[in-house]
């Protein structure tokens, strides 16, 4: 006799995972499982151990500091020019994964999908490589004269070397009277690329909200506000800008996707930040707040039911002739998804997704799927913290098995013993799914799609999933002359 | 608005006039000079391909940008992929190993195995070894390899961890669990080489530790090892092991991943493929061994001839004379003549280049990626009757690969018109493609931005190559990987063809049938 409820099935499933373990890394791992239900009291959600330490040893699909500063954060920004400041490989392979989209001449005025790098060889680790980056930070300035600053992404081996990258950036900063700002992101620093967003963000704390320069000149109106969060991952920013303009908003930055460094200087003039990525850059929103009194609200524009939910919370806060405006939007948008709905929930209904995505999307994409009744049972978080689990709560809709800092083994094996019909997460994880025969969409990518912000948008996604759940080739792995089926 | 009859991504969406009109009204807020002064922008675009900016950019000494290399682990992980039930294990920092996973993953369109120790803050103040100990342990337990391919991250090598020391150690409290597992490992700092060199370091490191010492050696009459390098074109193992085939059943591949990434639908296997523990413990008592990239492997090369005083050589069967020479020396080696198959397929490639020629002939080439792929890839241009105007190899090796490289060319009439371009990055391409233009570029997907900005069509064969899809699962050695590159390399050109006179009722006279 097997379980009986879907609980029951994801507390086995736990069960049968930790059993490969050596002793000591079961009980770690332990922590970071679990299972929540929205009816649940003190379920996963609120205790899941998360932002831990990594298992040695294991398939981890974690990143480090400098992914997410580098990588993340400051990377999109497109007049600035990063360096990936140690030996070659760090930059090579970040480069142009992310999709971070944006406008410009690229090599001219803008830079984001290039990589740079001071491409460190073994003189520069053993003497030291700050003339090194003292020489690249004058050679870039002569050979990339548009570049609106520079800033130093730290890879390993800059903090074990006593390399003092912020002394050089500042006598560059002086000379070239460019913002010239030195992020100490190492990726052995913390347990994932959260730190690396943290100290992003520090940063652009130290260096960009302290230049007033873009802002003393700038005039504001009532209806400012900044995108923060977003990192126009296949124009995911774009898709949400149009809608807070049709509301009546003028958005006055995006961060950090399509962003220019006076977006990122200008933005204490918002009357309102808007927060998409919260376990990013909530740490910059906390910190305008109480330097530039700017209040900051957490939204959240996957599928119809978030997004329109989240409008009427932002127009809300600007008072009736916004809302009216809002409510108008809400209709006309409304129109076109339910017919998206209507379009695409029957072919979807009733499948079951399991999600492992960064450190916003496993609960922000849940609204999305369940528009078209397609149904989350399990989620977790490459890097989050505590009170990302929390905010989960919120948005799971039945009992859901929680996973943190999920290596490929274990995934493999809930998605065994769960037997969703769909699996959303990384390009790591992409193909083993896929050789078990199930479908597969990457949920940082947007698989090469997108965008999936906003109301066109989630015309996007549903046509996506549509593609994902119901290709044929699915119908091919089991040879006609085989009797057993095959894969999970 | 979308039209939900008619839903468009990314692509189509923002080109409705709702999202240009916003697109535009951004530019208010922004710094970039492409909002505030377009005209610069084109002024200073045009300054960037010229003579001026090409010595500037050829001057620059610390900022590397755009680089056509990566660094050591990634090709320590395709040599681990390479044996039996073999698990990549990186000690180091978890976010090289997900870049290194991602990598390979975004080229092969497959999973690739491996893990890491996750070093952090405490492991460089105290070293790694805690992380050592549970790590192999825990990496045992999960995924049950018969053999852990340790490798560094510059991290580890910084702070000097000691892998003899730390495996050692681990095996040793690890209360007998991994008593049965094989563990090689080897140093591949970051900051030294790029990824051929990790591929030389653990190939070498595997050898010499897997196999016993000279004195226990005894020598496997006609049997030849093959070590293929640093290979991303799994067609071309394929195809080399099918060429051995043809002259002795005792020639066989150290080293071997093709199956690795190359696995069925149907069920996820872990490992899979890869050269059997006991033919790699046993590699010391061949007769010889043929190294097909000479120079990704320069150390192994030197256990090899010196530790194990066995013969040693190496083959470049990319193209037709280094298939030849490569099929020479296997009937050398094994005492057997070349057989019909070979000199069948060989009489077919040159039939089709002799069908194909006028395409080629010519034609002005850059090429830029590995030194052993250049070496081939230029040869075969050569023999084709093709101009590799510019040959940029970011990896170059310090010592011979440029004479190697020239004797090469020099066998071209326009060998004066050929530049060798040892240690520059694509951004230097880039300057040479505005002042000294060619008509094709071949390369990986890195040269994608370069066909934007200068034009030049780029015709994809090396590594990585993200934005197309199969063609590692081709063969680019041997008779048959030859005719690929003829064909690619041909249609290309025809493409680029079609492309410059499709223009209706102005280029389209040319706009043939037959071709």
């Amino acid at each position: 006799m097997g379980p009986e409820t879907l609980e029951a099935l994801q507390q086995e499933a736990i069960a049968e995972v930790l059993e490969v373990y050596p002793a000591k890394a079961a009980k770690n791992r332990a922590k970071h499982l679990g299972v929540d239900s929205p009816e649940g009291v003190k379920g996963a959600c609120d205790k899941t151990r998360s932002n831990k330490q990594t298992v040695p040893g294991v398939m981890s699909q974690r990143g480090c500091a400098y992914a997410g500063s580098k990588g993340v954060v400051w990377g999109p920004i497109k007049d600035m020019i990063h360096i990936s400041h140690g030996p070659i490989g760090c930059g090579q392979y970040s480069r142009g994964g992310r999709r971070n989209y944006y406008i410009g001449t690229t090599g001219i005025d803008t830079f984001v999908t290039m990589n740079f790098t001071t491409d460190f060889s073994e003189k520069d680790i053993v003497f030291g490589g700050d003339k090194k980056l003292k020489q690249a930070l004058t050679e870039i300035d002569e050979l990339f004269p548009l570049n609106n600053g520079i800033s130093i992404q730290s890879e390993c081996p800059i903090g074990l070397i006593g390399d003092d990258i912020q002394a050089v950036a500042k006598v560059h900063k002086k000379e070239s009277e460019k913002p010239t700002i030195a992020v100490s992101c190492e990726g052995f620093r913390g347990v994932s690329q959260s730190l690396g967003h943290h100290l992003a963000n520090d940063a652009i704390r130290d260096e960009v909200m302290t230049d007033t320069s873009a802002r003393d000149e700038f005039e504001s109106t009532d209806y400012d506000v900044a995108i923060i969060g977003d990192y126009n991952i296949g124009g995911d920013a774009w898709a949400t800008r149009i809608l807070l303009e049709e509301i009546g908003l003028r958005v006055i930055a995006q961060w950090s996707g399509d962003a220019t460094y006076k977006e990122m200087a200008i933005a204490p003039k918002a009357k309102l930040n808007l927060l998409h990525c919260y376990r990013s850059m909530n740490y910059i929103s906390r910190h305008m707040e109480q330097e530039f009194n700017i209040p900051w609200m957490e939204y959240n524009f996957f599928g119809p039911s978030k997004t329109t939910e989240s409008l009427r919370k932002i127009a809300e806060f600007f008072g009736k002739e916004v809302q009216d405006k809002a409510e108008a939007v809400i209709a006309k948008y409304t129109a076109m998804t339910d017919a998206v709905i209507a379009k695409y929930k029957p072919v979807l209904e009733g499948k079951k997704v399991m999600l492992y995505v960064g450190g916003l999307r496993p609960r922000h994409v849940i609204g999305a799927y369940e528009d078209l009744g397609m149904e989350i049972i399990g989620t977790g978080y490459e890097f989050a913290h505590g009170d990302d689990y929390k905010r989960t709560k919120e948005d799971i809709e039945r009992s859901t098995l929680i996973y943190d800092d999920v290596n490929e083994y274990e995934l493999e094996k809930f998605v065994q013993k769960l037997k969703p019909d769909l699996v959303a997460a990384g390009v790591k994880e992409k193909y083993v799914f896929q050789k078990m025969g199930l479908p597969f969409r990457q949920m940082h990518s947007w698989d090469y799609s997108g965008p999936y912000h906003g109301y066109d948008a989630f015309a996007v996604f549903a046509k996506d999933m549509d593609l994902a759940m119901n290709s044929p080739v699915w119908n091919h792995t089991k040879a006609p002359w085989e009797k057993e089926e095959v894969g999970a | 608005m979308q039209d939900v009859e008619k839903i468009v991504n990314g692509q189509k969406l923002f080109l409705k006039e709702e999202y240009q009109t916003s697109l535009a009204a951004k530019k208010e807020f922004e710094s970039s000079m492409g909002s505030v002064n377009p005209a610069k922008v084109e002024e200073v675009g045009e300054w960037t391909k010229s003579w001026d900016y090409r010595e500037k950019n050829l001057a620059r000494e610390a900022i590397t940008v755009n680089p056509a290399k990566a660094c050591q682990p990634l090709g320590a992980i395709m040599a681990g992929l390479g044996f039996e039930n073999t698990m990549p294990y990186v000690h180091g920092s978890h976010g090289c190993v997900a870049y290194f996973r991602s990598y390979f993953t975004r080229h092969f369109k497959e999973p690739t195995p491996c893990v890491s120790d996750s070093m952090s803050e405490s492991a460089a103040v105290f070293g790694g070894l805690a992380n050592m100990k549970d790590g192999l342990r825990n990496c045992n337990a999960m995924y049950k390899p018969e053999h852990i391919s340790v490798s560094t991250t510059c991290m580890a090598e910084v702070i000097g961890d000691d892998l003899n020391a730390f495996v050692q150690g681990a095996r040793e409290e690890a209360e007998g669990e991994l008593d049965d597992t094989l563990i090689t490992y080897a140093h591949t700092p970051s900051f030294v080489g790029s990824h051929i060199t990790g591929y030389d370091n653990m190939m070498k490191a595997t050898l010499e530790q897997l196999n016993p010492p000279k004195s226990e050696k005894v020598v496997d009459e006609g049997r030849i090892n093959i070590i293929p390098g640093f290979e991303p074109y799994l067609g071309s193992l394929a195809e080399v092991k099918e060429i051995c085939a043809e002259f002795s059943d005792k020639i066989v591949m150290i080293g071997d991943h093709e199956a690795q990434w190359n696995t069925g639908a149907g069920e996820y296997q872990l490992y899979a493929g890869g050269t059997p523990m006991e033919v790699a413990k046993t590699a010391i008592n061949a007769e010889a061994t043929v190294s097909l990239q000479k120079y990704s492997t320069v150390q192994t090369a030197k256990t090899i001839k010196n530790k194990w005083k066995q013969g040693y050589e190496t083959c470049n069967p990319i193209g037709l004379a280094g298939t030849d020479e490569f099929v020479m020396k296997l009937s050398e080696l094994s005492g057997k003549e070349v057989s019909e198959k070979l000199k069948s397929e060989r009489a077919q490639l040159v039939d089709a280049m002799q069908d194909s020629y006028p395409y080629m002939h010519g034609k002005k080439f850059a090429i830029y990626g590995d030194p052993d792929f250049l070496l081939g890839l230029v040869s075969f241009i050569v023999e084709m009757g093709g101009i590799p105007t510019h040959v940029l190899c970011h990896n170059a090796p310090r010592k011979g690969w440029e004479k190697d490289m020239q004797e090469i060319l020099d066998k071209s009439p326009w060998a004066k018109d050929c530049q060798i371009w040892p240690n520059k990055d694509l951004w230097h391409l880039r300057s040479l493609l505005f002042t000294e233009p060619v008509d094709f570029m071949i390369g990986n997907v890195y040269g994608k931005e370069l066909y934007r900005d200068t034009g030049t069509p780029l015709i994809r064969i090396g590594f990585p190559i993200f934005d197309r899809h199969h063609l590692h699962r081709y063969s680019i050695s041997g008779y048959k990987g030859a005719l690929n590159l003829l064909t690619w390399i041909t249609n290309g050109i025809l493409d680029q063809l079609d492309e410059e006179t499709k223009d209706i009722g102005e280029t389209d006279y040319f706009f043939d049938a037959v071709r």
